[in-house]
Formats: C-alpha cells, sequence, structure tokens
C-alpha cells in the first residue's frame, strides 16, 4: 500500500532508550526500556504504532518531541525529512511543525480554562476566532471554553486535547492513545479528524493498543513488544487467518483478537486438553 | 463555601478562647504575684488604684470567677496596668505598635516577593550556577540565628562603614517632635534588612520546591511539547499554580516574624513590640506581657485562619465543591 | 539490565556530606571534653586579644580565650538540645498515637489542641513558659520543648491514621493480638523513620532559640558559657572594634546548627528514595 513516490517524513532508526536508577543506596543502574526500534512515516500516511502497555511506545513519541525526562540516555538516529533530527530541531519543530496530542487529560493545566489553553501557541490576533471554530467543529460549545477541565466530561476533554493540535503547517501528528475508553461516536469523530490530517499532506503516527480502530485508518502498523519493533506490515495484510503478517508474534496478536475469535494459541494445541 | 468559612472562623474563635484559658493559667502558675509587685514596687500607688488593680485580677474570689472578670474586661479592652511603666497597657501597646507594624510589615512584604522571584529563578534554572548559589545562601541562612545576622549587619555596616546608625528609632537626645522622617528611615533600615534577609531564605526555598514540582507535572511536560518557551511556561502555568500556596505561605509566617523581630529589635535597641516584651518579661512586668502576647496572638491566628481559607476560595475546583 | 559503577554521583555526595557532618561535630564534642579550663579563667592572659594563632577567636575584655569559651558554649548547647529534642519527640509521639488510636472525639480534642499549639507565636510563648517556669535550664528546655512538638505530632498522626487501615493491621488484629502488640510491633517500627528524621531536624531548631532565648537575657545566668550570652555580651563590645567576639562564636553556631540539618535532611533523603534520582 505504501506509494513509493511518497516523501519520507519520519524515520526512526535503531532507537534505544535507557533510564539511569539509583539501587542499593548508591550504585547506579540503566534500565532499558526501549532498544532497537525503528518506525517509518512517509508525507500523507497514517501509521499504527501497535504494541502492548508499557512497550515504550510513549517513550517513542516523547523522544520525538525531545521531552524526555532528564535522566534518559538516548542512542540511535531519528530523521526528519531527511535531515537528523537535533535537540535544537526538537525545541523548534514542536508546537508548529510537530504536533502531539497527549494520553491523558492531566496534561491540561487545572488551572486554566480550556479555551484559552487551545489557543497558547496560536498567532495572538486570530486565536481566539480559531480557537472557537474548532469547538464548533468538534461539537463543542462556544461557552465550554470558558470552563476549567476539572469541569468538562471525559469525551469533551478528548476533543479539547485534539483541538490544541491543529496548528497552521503542522506536518506530523503525534497521537498518543487518543482513544481508550471513549464511546464510538467519538470515536468516530477522531478517527474522521486524523484521516484529514493525512489527507491535507500531515504524516501521522496514531499510538494505540486498540489495533481494531487503528486499522480503520491505518496505512502501515509498526508492531511492538517490549520495546523493540517486531515489524511493520501493511494494514491489509491484517486479514483472514493473517497469513500475509511476517512475524509469529504478529500473525498471534492478530488472531486473538475477539472478532478472530480469540484465536489463542491453546485452542491450536487441542483447547481445553492440552491443560490435562 | 461560605459555611467551610464560617466554620474555620468559628474555630479560631475557640482557639483564641483556649489560648485564654492557657495564658490565665500560665499567669496564675507565675512566681510573681502582680498585685504585691505593683503595691511593693514603690509606695506611689493609691488605695483606689490598688482596688482597681486587684478587682482586675479577681484578687479574692474563685478561679473561675477570676477568669471571667479577666475574659471580660479583655473583651472591653481592658488589658491592665503596666507595672514597669505604670500606665494602661494597651496604651503602650498603641504607641509602640506602628513602629513594629512598618518593621515587620516591611520584612514581610520583601521576604515575600524577593523570596518568591529567587525561588523560581532557581527553580527554573535547576542545576546550573544561580540555582546552586541560591540553594547555598539559602541553607545557610536557615542555619543562621537572626540576632548574629543582626550583630553581623551592625558591625559592618553601622561600625566599619559608619552608613547607618547603632540603634534606636530616631537619633538620640532630639525632641520627639523635630525627628525628620529621614531619620526614621535611617534608623530602620537596618532591622528591616536583618528581618527579611532570613525571611527571603525560608521562602526562596519553599517557593523552589514548589515550582520543582510544577515543573516536573505532565501539563508542564505538554506544554513543552507544544513549544512553549521557558518563560512562556513560567507565565502560563507556574505562575498561576504556584502563586496562591505562596501566598497562604506568607499569611502563616506572622508568628515566625514576631519572634524575629523580638530579636532585631533588641539588637538595634529598636523599640518596637517586640523589644517592649523582652523587656517586660525580663523585669517580671506580667500585665504587660500578658498584653502584647495575647494582641500577637492573635495576629498570627487571623494569618493562619487567611492561610488556611486562601487556598480553598481562590483555586476554582474547590469554589465549585463548595 | 545493567550495573554502572559510576564515579561520582549525588548520592555518594550525600553521603559524604553526612560523614563530614558526623566528623565535625564529633570533633567539636571531643574539644570540649579536652580543652582545659584554665583559658576560662579570669585575668589568665591579655585582654581583648584579636585573634591570634595562640587564640584562636581571640580574647575577651575579661582575658577569656574565645575559642574555649566557644566550644563550651556549644556542648551546652548541644545538651539542652538533646535533652529538648527528646522531650519534645516523646510528647510529639505520644499525642499523635492517641490521636490516631483513642477514636474520633479523642482525634478531634488533640487536632483542636495541635492547632492552638501551632498558632501560638513561638519565641512569645517560650519568653512567656520561660517566666513562669522561673529560668534556669528548665526554664528553657519547658519553652522550647512545648512550643514545638506539634508538626511532628501532624505528622506521626496521620502516618498511624494510614497504617492503622492497612491489611496487616486488620490480620493482625483478627488473630487476637492485643493493641499493646500492634502498637510495639507494626506502628512503631513504621513511624520509626519518620520520627528520627523529626528528631534529629529538630536539633537545628532547637539550638537556634535556646541561642536566641539566651541572647535576650531569659534562662541562664550570664557566667554560663551559653553562646547566646557569649553574643549578647559581645554585643556592648562592638561599638569599640571588637568584631571577633562575635564574628566567630556566631559562625561556629552556624556551621553546628548546619551539620545537624545536614544530618536529618541526608537521612531523610536516604529513607525516601523516592525524593533523588538524579
Amino acid at each position: 500500500m505504501v506509494e513509493s513516490h511518497k516523501n519520507a517524513l519520519l524515520k526512526v532508526e535503531n532507537l534505544s532508550i535507557g533510564f539511569s536508577q539509583y539501587v542499593q543506596w548508591t550504585r547506579k543502574r540503566i534500565i532499558r526500556p526501549i532498544a532497537n526500534m525503528h518506525v517509518e512515516i512517509a508525507e500523507g500516511e497514517i501509521v499504527a504504532v501497535v504494541g502492548a502497555s508499557g512497550s515504550g511506545k510513549s517513550l517513542l513519541a516523547h523522544a520525538i518531541l525531545g521531552i524526555l525526562p532528564g535522566n534518559a540516555v538516548c542512542s540511535g538516529k531519528i530523521s526528519y525529512r531527511g535531515e537528523e533530527l537535533t535537540d535544537q530541531k526538537k525545541a523548534k519543530l514542536r508546537g508548529r511543525e510537530i504536533s502531539f496530542i497527549p494520553q491523558s487529560v492531566n496534561f491540561l493545566d487545572p488551572l486554566m480554562r480550556v479555551g484559552r489553553q487551545v489557543q497558547i501557541g496560536l498567532d495572538k490576533s486570530k486565536a481566539k476566532y480559531k480557537q472557537e471554530k474548532l469547538f464548533e467543529q468538534y461539537g463543542l460549545q462556544k461557552s465550554d471554553g470558558r470552563l476549567f477541565p476539572f469541569e468538562l466530561s471525559g469525551g469533551m476533554l478528548r476533543r479539547v486535547l485534539f483541538a490544541t493540535s491543529v496548528r497552521e503547517g503542522v506536518k506530523l501528528v503525534i497521537a498518543d492513545e487518543p482513544t481508550p475508553g471513549i464511546h464510538p461516536q467519538a470515536l468516530a469523530e477522531i478517527l474522521k479528524q486524523l484521516k484529514q490530517f493525512a489527507a491535507e499532506g500531515a504524516g501521522v503516527m496514531l499510538i494505540t493498543h486498540d489495533i481494531v480502530s487503528a486499522l480503520d485508518i491505518a496505512d502501515r502498523v509498526a508492531v511492538i513488544k517490549d520495546g523493540t519493533t517486531v515489524e511493520m506490515a501493511n494494514a491489509a495484510a491484517f486479514a483472514g487467518s493473517g497469513d500475509k503478517l511476517q512475524t509469529e508474534y504478529t500473525r498471534r496478536l492478530w488472531r486473538a483478537l475477539p472478532q478472530n475469535d480469540f484465536d489463542l494459541e491453546f485452542r491450536s494445541r487441542g483447547g481445553l486438553k492440552a491443560w490435562h | 463555601m461560605v459555611a467551610t468559612i464560617s466554620v474555620r472562623f468559628i474555630r479560631m474563635l475557640t482557639l483564641l478562647f483556649g489560648l485564654s484559658i492557657l495564658t490565665f493559667t500560665l499567669v496564675h502558675l507565675s512566681p510573681i504575684d502582680p498585685v504585691n509587685a505593683y503595691v511593693g514596687g514603690d509606695g506611689s500607688a493609691s488605695p483606689e488604684q490598688i482596688e482597681k488593680f486587684k478587682a482586675y485580677w479577681g484578687v479574692d474570689q474563685g478561679l473561675v470567677q477570676k477568669y471571667g472578670s479577666w475574659a471580660g474586661a479583655l473583651l472591653e479592652g481592658n488589658f491592665g496596668t503596666s507595672l514597669l511603666y505604670r500606665a494602661p497597657v494597651i496604651d503602650i501597646i498603641q504607641s509602640r505598635f506602628l513602629t513594629s507594624l512598618a518593621l515587620m510589615g516591611t520584612a514581610w512584604v520583601l521576604s515575600g516577593v524577593i523570596g518568591y522571584a529567587l525561588g523560581v529563578i532557581a527553580a527554573m534554572n535547576r542545576g546550573k550556577w544561580i540555582d546552586k548559589i541560591i540553594k547555598w545562601y539559602s541553607y545557610t541562612l536557615v542555619s543562621t540565628p537572626i540576632f548574629w545576622m543582626g550583630l553581623i549587619l551592625l558591625i559592618v555596616f553601622a561600625v566599619w562603614l559608619k552608613w547607618f546608625p547603632v540603634g534606636l528609632a530616631a537619633p538620640a537626645g532630639v525632641m520627639e517632635s523635630e525627628v525628620r522622617w529621614i531619620d526614621r528611615l535611617h534608623h530602620f533600615v537596618l532591622p528591616a534588612l536583618t528581618l527579611s534577609i532570613l525571611g527571603v531564605a525560608n521562602v526562596a526555598m519553599h517557593t523552589r520546591e514548589k515550582m520543582i514540582d510544577i515543573l516536573n507535572t505532565e501539563y508542564v511536560l505538554f506544554a513543552k511539547a507544544r513549544g512553549e518557551s521557558s518563560w512562556q511556561i513560567f507565565k502560563n502555568h507556574g505562575l498561576r499554580n504556584s502563586i496562591l500556596p505562596a501566598i497562604s505561605l506568607q499569611f502563616a509566617y506572622f508568628g515566625e516574624l514576631f519572634g524575629g523581630s523580638m530579636l532585631a529589635e533588641q539588637v538595634f535597641s529598636y523599640p518596637g513590640l517586640g523589644s517592649t516584651l523582652t523587656t517586660a518579661g525580663l523585669k517580671g512586668d506580667l500585665p504587660l506581657m500578658v498584653g502584647i502576647i495575647l494582641i500577637s496572638s492573635l495576629f498570627v491566628f487571623a494569618g493562619n485562619l487567611i492561610a488556611d481559607v486562601l487556598g480553598k476560595v481562590v483555586d476554582p475546583r474547590t469554589r465549585e465543591a463548595g | 539490565m545493567q550495573l554502572v559503577r559510576e564515579g561520582w554521583n549525588v548520592r555518594k555526595k550525600m553521603v559524604l556530606m553526612l560523614a563530614i557532618s558526623l566528623g565535625f561535630l564529633f570533633v567539636l564534642l571531643l574539644l570540649s571534653f579536652t580543652l582545659s579550663n584554665d583559658h576560662l579563667r579570669l585575668g589568665a592572659g591579655a585582654k581583648n586579644m584579636a585573634p591570634s594563632l595562640s587564640h584562636l577567636f581571640g580574647t575577651d575584655w575579661l582575658g577569656r580565650d574565645m575559642f574555649t569559651r566557644t566550644i563550651k558554649g556549644l556542648r551546652l548547647s548541644l545538651t539542652i538540645g538533646a535533652f529538648t529534642s527528646l522531650l519534645s519527640v516523646l510528647i510529639a509521639v505520644m499525642m499523635g498515637i492517641c490521636a490516631a488510636t483513642f477514636g474520633k472525639t479523642a482525634d478531634t480534642v488533640i487536632s483542636w489542641v495541635i492547632d492552638l499549639f501551632i498558632g501560638m507565636p513561638h519565641l512569645v510563648f517560650m519568653v512567656l513558659i520561660c517566666f513562669i517556669a522561673g529560668g534556669g535550664i528548665y526554664g528553657i528546655v519547658l519553652g522550647i520543648s512545648l512550643t514545638h512538638w506539634t508538626a511532628l505530632a501532624r505528622v506521626v498522626r496521620s502516618e498511624v491514621l494510614q497504617i492503622k487501615n492497612a491489611e496487616y493491621i486488620q490480620i493482625s488484629k483478627s488473630y487476637g493480638k492485643s493493641a499493646w502488640y500492634v502498637a510495639r510491633k507494626h506502628m512503631l517500627p513504621a513511624i520509626f523513620p519518620q520520627v528520627m528524621i523529626g528528631f534529629l531536624l529538630m536539633f537545628p531548631h532547637v539550638i537556634l532559640h535556646e541561642a536566641a532565648l539566651t541572647f535576650l537575657g531569659f534562662g541562664l545566668s550570664p557566667q554560663t558559657p551559653a553562646v547566646g550570652i557569649i553574643l549578647s555580651e559581645a554585643m556592648n563590645h562592638i561599638s569599640t572594634g571588637k568584631w571577633w567576639l562575635v564574628v566567630f562564636p556566631g559562625m561556629l553556631l552556624v556551621m553546628v546548627v548546619k551539620s545537624f540539618d545536614s544530618i536529618g535532611e541526608q537521612f531523610r533523603r536516604m529513607t525516601e528514595p523516592a525524593s533523588s534520582h538524579e
């Protein structure tokens, strides 16, 4: 499905991230949640980064944005539009060309009205107008803009978080788990918006553990296990019994889904009989 | 919300009541009998004055009655008569009040503002030189006795550099009416500086800690991800999330302030309530002591109440919940 | 996972600081016992001498060696500090545990008392208590300990409240263990780190307040070599330029206070590792 004439927007190669931690009073050790991860996203393409919780997906997003904590040690290469993404570049691009949609509502300032939070970063003169238009587009009331985060429902907050990512000139959108616990209508809205980003030429990285919704809109899927990229597959390969998928892990992942009858290993070994 | 405030206010009143009982008990445990001290001092007290005195302290009455008459007198503003100055306690307090207020007020404002600024700067530049300096400065100052700080300032600025006078609130030997405003200011600088310097350290440390906590939150992480600069992060998020606790803390600081003023006033012979209390304590002037203690406690309690309530009132989350 | 043997990290610095502070205090105590009292005899040496090799801190107007006076004074401060902190901690632990374990009424009453004592301006009440108690070391110890138990009491109370409802306590109770057993075997160990930290961190406060009280003139007779008295006497000689009477004793006091503060802080950081992963 990947059209080779599309330009590579983001290329992550061999990314490893480690953290130093104190163990036993004064000695330090390094734990490495991500090792040898690679992901590629082209312009106008939606790539789903899929994996179990805790497999390091959020860290990938933070690494690209340059917001990892101070005790993080990185290695590997991240290129953006053909050039290496240095720390200075990250600082210049984030919020402008690279947009981030965070995971939870804790990412909003609890003491600032949501309307104002969406306006931050927008051009001063048109900020309010744009924010109101966005709210309208997402089905939020104009008066909602004057509310504080704790006054909004989960669904409304997700839409606000989305609104914060819409910026002119956005080329790469990183959405970190935008869909947990959302009801189908809001879900459809979010997926539609992500497709819209791609249609306008931006690359979209959709980090999620909800494969099913992801497959709805993704062009390609990167499967992550224990901090490593196991496979990069086309979305179309996730069909039938998963024969077109390259690795055993991915195939099992696909077959374990509800619509595929929870086809776990245990069945293939002969079901209940294997337990005795 | 009104309910919360009223509850706390009433609680404060009960505490004040408890305080008066505590003070009353302490007074009656004291080795000095106020009446004898008053009378025995010199024989110039007239029989009427002695009677008034006896009535105030409830001599020859039962304990509960004593408390009753004393508390009643307090509420009317009658704090008894000072043994040392032979004048109503309330008058003495009134005359010294402004001097102390100027001192404490300035130190309060200065330490709050400068302390907050330093704390913010340190937190936002964590680990760099400026942070190290501010941390070291604060840590050391917090371990320093106020009066020693005052003495050092005295030595450096008054004795060596001769920039400021060595003590008192106004030049000695000059008539009260002739003291110029600028002279008052001149005498006021060193004690005020002493009080402020230590307050700054405290506030800076607290602010720095709180600010570091804020900088580690997810919403600041998000702000960074959206390209907000350090200054923008402070302006948009840091300030609003830290200013309230900072102000609350300032109001809770009244107690320390009063203690500090006692010491600063002693070093500089500055005639405020603090040094008056010290003299009263040393010479055994119970009525005056008790009077000053009650008044200052009133302020401290009020300050604590404000600190307590302020957080709840201004935070929109609790405002709604009521 | 990979173990890294690092050269110098923040934690190691902490251990070093701890060692330095402890060492400093130990040397001080040692000196206070070994320095001869000869130096304190009136008229023993030259008067009003600035600091020199034979008199590290100079001498005062009566010819007494300031260094000896200061060290002995600090030992007094440390002793008073120890007693007062101990007393304060005892009161705090008692009040805290009672508030948390004797039911709602006791809790309300004790919390009210805590609020009462917290509201009192410290120095002011210490002066009153000191006066009432008749002065002397007794007055100072009483005055300081009665005004400083509140913070720790609150901490103890909240800790005990928290663990009271913990599962392992419930299980212990259901085994029929008495309240005393539970308190001794479970609660005391649980609150011990906090109490230790409270005790250590109370020292600097106490020493500073003791110095302040004696400076103002409450508590000790003018002959006792307490740092506060040394400084208040020195105050009279400032205008004649004898700065060393003030600067050195005070500096040593600051260093002592800082050492205790540092010990308490390092102890706290080590028992609550979550607070530093730099």
